[in-house]
């Protein structure tokens, strides 16, 4: 029994963590384009520049 | 280098005779590429130290080979200034085909100097590339990209409205927060259904803990079906959201009041579950069709343009069509389509295929009135607007279109028929039991409403609302592969009912393009044709490119405007510019090198070669099929007789053509109309169901319900054979699920069923559906 007041809060903020890293992927447009992120993973060369110094 | 660029073999492409940059088949006498563009890219492409690409990319079938003419766009105008004296500029891309591309054209701009940003959605075929420096660079940009094989266009709204799908993200964010829900309230029924020697303390717990994950999970997630459902209330109707919105939140409520007075069970489980699974097939539904719209959109924006307006000062600039005004002069180059109603200040050769379906191009005198969508076959001339964008014969047609889409919203789906009649049995089944155990009984009410409230779930549409949309995700899917393109939701429903088939000739049953008619011409002289024809887009030195494109090219050739191309002592061109006898329909091209006698090149629109195949292939699966065209009599018996077509009708305005679709409609035929001009638009939009060809009019693709993406009409008889099974699959699932309840509601009504019990019924009934819908589009093409 005492084990699930520790046990039970646990998994449920565990799962709320994914759920959480879900809606931010989502809003953060990452699922915008499935395709190109999975062969993009591949590519070791530098990133295109993003920011001008 | 990358991994993946050291452990990937040599590409296949080499081994056999392949292009080295396209991957087209080389034909015999060339080294290692099919053309002189392609030399220039894959020079290009190693200059830049990317030759890792060939390695990387999965396939290579020929898309990109460059074009022989630079680009004609202006992309200047397009180019967003931003702060910083930067711009952005956006393209949509066509020809990507893998990860490969998205680096090759990330790299080879990132390469240039002062570019900021370059970034390409692969699935959206969007480039999106920002640059410190003046916005001229940015036909720089597009220059890059044509070099190295890729069709670029303005990223256009059409483009936009596809691939921007807010509600799409709503509902995979509630089906995240719904699987979320599920799979934790499940863990906490687990332990309540097995804990059979739980005390009533440690029960209650669970119950309050699925009630604080359950409860707020039905609210956000649910949202989208509550919408929906309101907005059915308010139409006074009854769909399947209602059913579901009504089962769901009757369960979370029920589950609340076992939760306050300890009750051996609650709900929450299936009533996040339900939503889970539904929210599963609605998200797939639209994927797939989404995919279908992009493709769609993008096939129009490589039709986009710019207009070439004249200032008064003489000045050319390329500006969108939507911004001319009534007055402006244009300036149409050769090969170019009229964006706007006008009259030409001289005379002007035009091919009015798309507006009348006229396959000869005929001559316009000037001052006559020019129809908007013909394209110019002659000489660059001045074309004073008569009509802005909006007001002109193309925005017309489209509203006609519009009104014509309203009167098909019609149109219910087979789900929604159900729904009429299923939604009101549930609920009033449910009803029944809640009084039935009341009354009869005599049990307690909280006891009755458990049971009526498990009616309310069993009977829940769960594999009813899946049974439809996993059929069409996995039959829209099947024709995706196939070249064609489903973007209207109830388009396979209404194909898998056609029973006639009305064709369009011109660009339809026919190329639509001028074709060589090989008539004994000499190879060698062909070849050095070709070559003077890469260097002009008119449409016949296009057809002559076609017909050899393997032709080296002459690069030395200068256009003489309006007669043809002079490279030293040959020359190509109108036939009195090669001092040859005019043609008499103005479709032949005349070559002379020096001295020798001009040859004469005649270009006819043929009939597609898998025309007669198709058209038996209709006929086969029991279509009556007919030809209307705008063309006259003897073309049209001609093609009719070719094509094995024993009904035909020629000289159809576009209003004659309507009025046939709607004169079968009355007949209570269900046509299906295929036509790729602006004069098949109304008709598209009227008949039964519609499908335009690749190459058509952007106004006859947004008509039609099917665009077909590959050339030829093959996919046609396919993709109705695959629409009728997806028919009868969709019956199938729908049949199943009403078994499945004619067992399950007896048992819910007597009140034997518990949480466990739903939970497994309604898992494996809509198992047993997807996996039913997995059969669909398994149809040899």
């Amino acid at each position: 029994m005492n084990a699930l007041i520790l046990l039970v809060p646990v998994s449920l903020f565990l799962g709320l963590i994914g759920l959480l890293g879900f809606l931010w992927a989502l809003r953060t447009r990452q699922y915008e384009d499935l395709d190109g992120a999975a062969a993009r993973i591949l590519f070791d060369d530098p990133p295109p520049k993003e920011k001008p110094e | 280098m990358s991994a993946l660029g050291r452990v990937a073999p040599a590409s296949v492409a080499f081994s056999v005779a392949a292009c080295a940059h396209c991957g087209a088949e080389l034909s015999p006498g060339q080294e290692r590429f099919c053309c002189a563009g392609c030399e220039g890219a894959h020079a290009l492409v190693c200059g830049l130290g990317l030759d890792a690409f060939y390695r990387r990319r999965d396939r290579a079938d020929g898309t990109l080979r460059p074009e022989a003419a630079a680009p004609a766009l202006d992309f200047a105008p397009l180019a967003r200034s931003g702060p910083g004296g930067t711009h952005t500029l956006e393209l949509m891309v066509s020809g990507l085909t893998c990860g490969a591309c998205v680096w090759l054209i990330e790299q080879a701009l990132a390469a240039e100097p002062d570019m900021l940003r370059a970034r390409v959605s692969l699935t959206a075929r969007r480039l999106s590339v920002t640059w410190r420096g003046g916005a001229e660079r940015a036909n720089a940009v597009a220059a890059l990209l044509a070099r190295l094989g890729f069709h670029v266009a303005p990223w256009s709204p059409a483009c936009l409205r596809a691939t921007e799908d807010a509600e799409g993200r709503t509902l995979v964010r509630a089906l995240g927060i719904a699987a979320f829900g599920a799979m934790n309230v499940m863990l906490v029924s687990v332990a309540v259904w097995v804990g059979g020697d739980m005390g009533p303390q440690t029960r209650h717990a669970m119950h309050w803990l699925a009630a604080i994950i359950g409860l707020p999970t039905v609210l956000v997630a649910g949202l989208p079906f509550y919408r929906s459902a309101w907005a059915a209330i308010r139409g006074g109707r009854a769909n399947m959201d209602l059913a579901v919105s009504l089962g769901v939140l009757a369960t979370a409520g029920m589950s609340l009041s076992e939760t306050l007075r300890n009750g051996p069970y609650t709900w929450f489980d299936g009533a996040t579950m339900l939503l889970a699974l539904l929210l599963a097939g609605r998200v797939l539904d639209r994927a797939a069709r989404r995919k279908a719209r992009q493709a769609a959109a993008e096939l129009l924006a490589l039709q986009d343009g710019m207009v070439a307006r004249l200032a008064p000062d003489g000045a050319l600039r390329h500006v969108p069509a939507e911004s001319v005004a009534a007055g402006d002069r244009l300036s149409i180059a050769a090969g170019e389509r009229l964006r706007l109603d006008g009259v030409a200040e001289t005379d002007a050769l035009l091919d009015t295929a798309a507006t009348t379906g006229e396959s000869v191009p005929r001559s316009y005198a000037s001052g006559t009135p020019l129809p908007a969508g013909a394209v110019n076959m002659g000489a660059s001339f001045v074309l004073i607007v008569t009509a802005a964008a909006r007001d002109g014969s193309i925005a017309a047609m489209g509203r006609l279109l519009e009104r014509a889409e309203q009167a098909k919203g019609r149109f219910v789906a087979i789900a929604d028929r159900a729904a009429r009649f299923y939604v009101p049995a549930a609920h009033g089944l449910a009803a029944a039991t809640f009084l039935g155990w009341l009354g009869w009984m005599g049990v307690p009410w909280q006891e009755a409403l458990i049971h009526a409230v498990c009616v309310l779930l069993i009977t829940c549409p769960c594999a009813l609302a899946i049974a439809v949309p996993a059929v069409q995700v996995v039959s829209v899917g099947a024709l995706f592969r196939r070249g064609v393109l489903v973007t209207s939701p109830t388009a396979l429903e209404r194909l898998a009912t056609a029973d006639s088939v009305v064709l369009d000739k011109t660009g339809t049953l026919t190329e639509g393009r001028p074709e060589l008619i090989a008539d004994g011409q000499d190879a060698a002289v062909l070849r050095r044709a070709a070559g003077l024809a890469a260097a002009s887009r008119h449409p016949l030195a296009r057809a002559l490119l076609r017909a050899c494109p393997d032709a080296p090219v002459e690069w030395g050739a200068v256009e003489v405007a309006g007669q043809g191309i002079e490279a030293g002592a040959a020359r190509l061109g109108s036939p009195e510019f090669c001092g040859a006898p005019p043609a008499a329909d103005g479709m032949a091209l005349a070559y002379r090198d020096g001295a020798s006698p001009p040859v004469i090149f005649r270009f006819a629109d043929r009939l597609r070669e898998d025309a007669p195949a198709a058209v038996a292939a209709l006929r086969g699966l029991g279509l009556e099929v007919e030809l209307l065209s705008g063309d006259a009599p003897g073309a049209v018996e001609r093609a009719a007789r070719d094509a094995g077509i024993t009904a035909w009708h020629a000289r159809a305005t576009p209003a004659d053509k309507a009025d046939r679709i709607a004169a079968l409609r009355m007949q209570g035929h269900r046509p299906l109309m295929v036509g790729d001009g602006i004069n098949d638009a109304a008709a598209l939009a009227g008949a039964h169901v519609s499908a335009s060809p690749a190459g058509a009019t952007d106004l006859a693709q947004a008509a039609a319900d099917l665009v077909l993406q590959r050339e030829g009409l093959a996919a046609l008889p396919a993709a109705i054979r695959i629409a009728r099974q997806a028919q009868g699959l969709a019956r199938q699932n729908i049949g199943f699920s009403l078994i499945y309840n004619v067992i399950a509601v007896p048992m819910a009504v007597a009140g034997l069923v518990t949480p466990l019990v739903a939970a497994l019924v309604m898992a494996s009934s809509s198992t047993v559906v997807v996996l039913n819908a997995l059969r669909a589009g398994r149809q040899e093409a």
